[in-house]
């Protein structure tokens, strides 16, 4: 089974169906990501544009992770023709993998995020020498 | 003689497409994602935008090595090229998710003027390749004093 596994909201969280649609000022991107294994750690790699450090946080709780990114700038003057909106992002991960909680490491440059997410002692590979 | 060429006809085909699809689209930034044919081609996506009298093109390239990064400006055209570096040394096997694209890009910008191309300023932070081009001379507005006769 795969050590990082979707979880339910993975795109916007829910709203109540109450809330005043013109209310809804927030819309969510969800970033894309790379996530891969090495032997001793967890990689994530989040593409985060506009993101600074302040307006980031990252959130590991109970198995799940949690991206949560705000951006503050947008293109200035009149704009003309316009591709991209910078969006707040937001994204969560169930990683069922033990992790080290304490060793998590982040980093952020040139719009993406590198988390590092090493395994915990009793999930890493073991050598088991055999006896002949 | 003119060669048939299969690929070029796809080419002139997909071209075909784009331009039905640009006028039907809503709001193109948004729509863009769901249609492979324009949004495949279209790295990174863009920002133009005219203040006072200067062009602001913003690139959405995070990522991108700053030392690949490159700007080249003629006339009324901007070209932003660079490469965004795939995570080296990782076997396909130890991914659990690779979303992010990499790989390199060249993509040209048309502006509604001509830019002075010694004085434009280009700055790649947050992942944004933000580009600043100050209108050529000529393109500029200019005020004409009315004599009255």
């Amino acid at each position: 089974m795969s050590a990082v596994e979707k979880t339910v909201p993975e795109t916007a969280p829910t709203k109540a169906t109450t809330e005043e649609v013109t209310r809804q000022a927030e819309r969510y991107a969800v970033p894309l990501v790379d996530i891969y294994e090495e032997e001793d750690k967890l990689v994530v790699l989040a593409d985060l544009p506009g993101v600074k450090k302040d307006g980031l946080s990252i959130q590991v709780e109970q198995g799940i992770l949690t991206l949560d990114g705000r951006v503050q700038r947008d293109t200035p003057g009149r704009v003309l023709v316009r591709e991209f909106t910078l969006t707040p992002f937001f994204r969560q991960f169930r990683i069922t993998e033990a992790i080290d909680a304490d060793k998590i490491r982040a980093s952020l440059k040139n719009g993406v995020l590198r988390l590092e997410l090493p395994k915990a002692e009793e999930a890493k590979p073991r050598k088991i020498p055999v006896e002949t | 003689m003119v060669v048939w060429d299969p690929f070029r006809e796809l080419e002139r085909l997909r071209q075909e497409m784009d331009r039905i699809f640009e006028g039907v689209l809503p709001s193109r930034g948004w729509a863009l994602e769901f249609m492979p044919g324009v949004s495949a081609r279209r790295y990174p996506r863009v920002n133009v935008a005219e203040q006072n009298d200067q062009f602001i093109v913003e690139a959405l390239a995070p990522g991108v090595d700053p030392e690949t990064l490159d700007v080249t400006v003629k006339d009324n055209l901007v070209t932003l090229s660079g490469e965004k570096k795939a995570p080296g040394g990782v076997k396909p096997e130890a991914f659990h998710r690779n979303e992010r694209a990499a790989g390199r890009f060249v993509r040209t910008v048309e502006l509604p003027a001509d830019v002075d191309a010694g004085n434009v300023k280009a700055v790649y932070s947050d992942g944004i390749l933000q580009v600043v081009l100050p209108k050529a001379e000529e393109a500029k507005p200019r005020k004409i004093s009315i004599e009255v006769g």
